[in-house]
């Protein structure tokens, strides 16, 4: 019952690469992309890797793909002009994709691998997500702020490069708001009678 | 009952035709920027698959913690490579990777 489960979630997820790739509209690429995405989600559960599977939704499909989505529609571009030359990069990249086949298979073939039929996604615990949680706050803690820091340098950087002041534009300025002291605001005039100010 | 059962082997070879798909696009979609870092979120999701894999069938844990890790990375890796697109859109009108040689000397 898994194998079947299991050959249609994979003949899904590499059919749905082959689009994302060779699709003539990114925006149809960006959905193929998802639909990759969430059958390799399935492919994890499959093996019990729950938590994992989520993160890819949850990372995957909720964040990265919808980024993409939202800058294929943002820019407007020519995307007829930029699938020239498909035809003349095929060959190579044919031959490149055969190339890199036949090495991996020539490597698993050579290679002995461990494990088996038997699968646990949870050693020493009841469920997928207490055995991560075991391990990544107590052995792995380093790695996990490690990667909190990555994402800050990441947003950081994300900001600061599409971040364009434009002067024309009017801002509300703080602390000069707060600044403000009421010699600059309010002056007492004292009006003679008959002259005006 | 051995062929009628999931195993390691099963997924290596999902994770390498993703893989191949991923190296496959990149070179035939030299032009478009957009789908090469598509193709790059393929081959990180087919490592990613590799890991989860191997954790799996081998009783370890620590291959999905690497995962989670690789999945970070790509997070990052998407924000800024979009964000270094929509600098270099805005500043050009045109995102062909072709052109991108100002810096060459």
């Amino acid at each position: 019952m898994a194998l079947i489960a299991f050959y249609i979630l994979s003949t899904v997820v590499v059919l749905s690469a082959l689009f994302v790739v060779a699709a003539r509209n990114p925006v149809h690429s960006v959905l193929w992309l998802i639909l990759a995405f969430f059958t390799s989600a399935g492919l994890l559960v499959l093996i019990g890797a729950e938590f994992l599977a989520m993160l890819l939704v949850v990372v995957y499909v909720g964040a990265v793909a919808v980024l993409f989505l939202f800058v294929v529609m943002m820019l407007d571009i020519d995307f007829a002009e930029l699938k020239q030359g498909f035809q003349n990069y095929l060959v190579v990249g044919v031959l490149v994709a055969l190339a890199l086949l036949a090495e991996i298979g020539i490597v698993a073939a050579a290679a002995t691998f461990g494990g088996g039929t038997q699968f646990n996604a949870s050693p020493g615990a009841a469920t997928n997500a207490e055995a991560l949680s075991k391990v990544l706050y107590t052995d792995y803690l380093l790695l996990f702020q490690m990667s909190g820091i990555v994402l800050l340098v990441a947003m950081m950087g994300a900001i600061v490069l599409t971040l364009r002041s434009r002067p024309s534009v009017k801002r509300q300025n703080i602390a000069q708001q707060t600044g403000r002291k009421r010699k600059d605001a309010v002056e007492l005039k004292d009006v003679r009678p008959g002259q005006g100010i | 009952m051995a062929g009628l059962e999931l195993t390691l082997g099963h997924y290596l070879a999902v994770s390498a035709a993703l893989f191949t798909i991923g190296v496959f696009g990149i070179f035939v979609n030299r032009k478009n920027i957009i789908v090469i870092l598509m193709s790059i979120e393929l081959i990180l999701l087919s490592v990613n698959i590799n890991l989860v894999a191997f954790s799996v069938f081998n009783g370890t844990i620590i291959g999905q913690v690497f995962a989670m890790l690789v999945l970070t990375v790509a997070a990052a890796e998407a924000a800024v490579g979009l964000a270094i697109l929509v600098v270099y859109f805005r500043n050009r009108g045109e995102i062909a990777v072709e052109d991108v040689n100002v810096l060459r000397g």
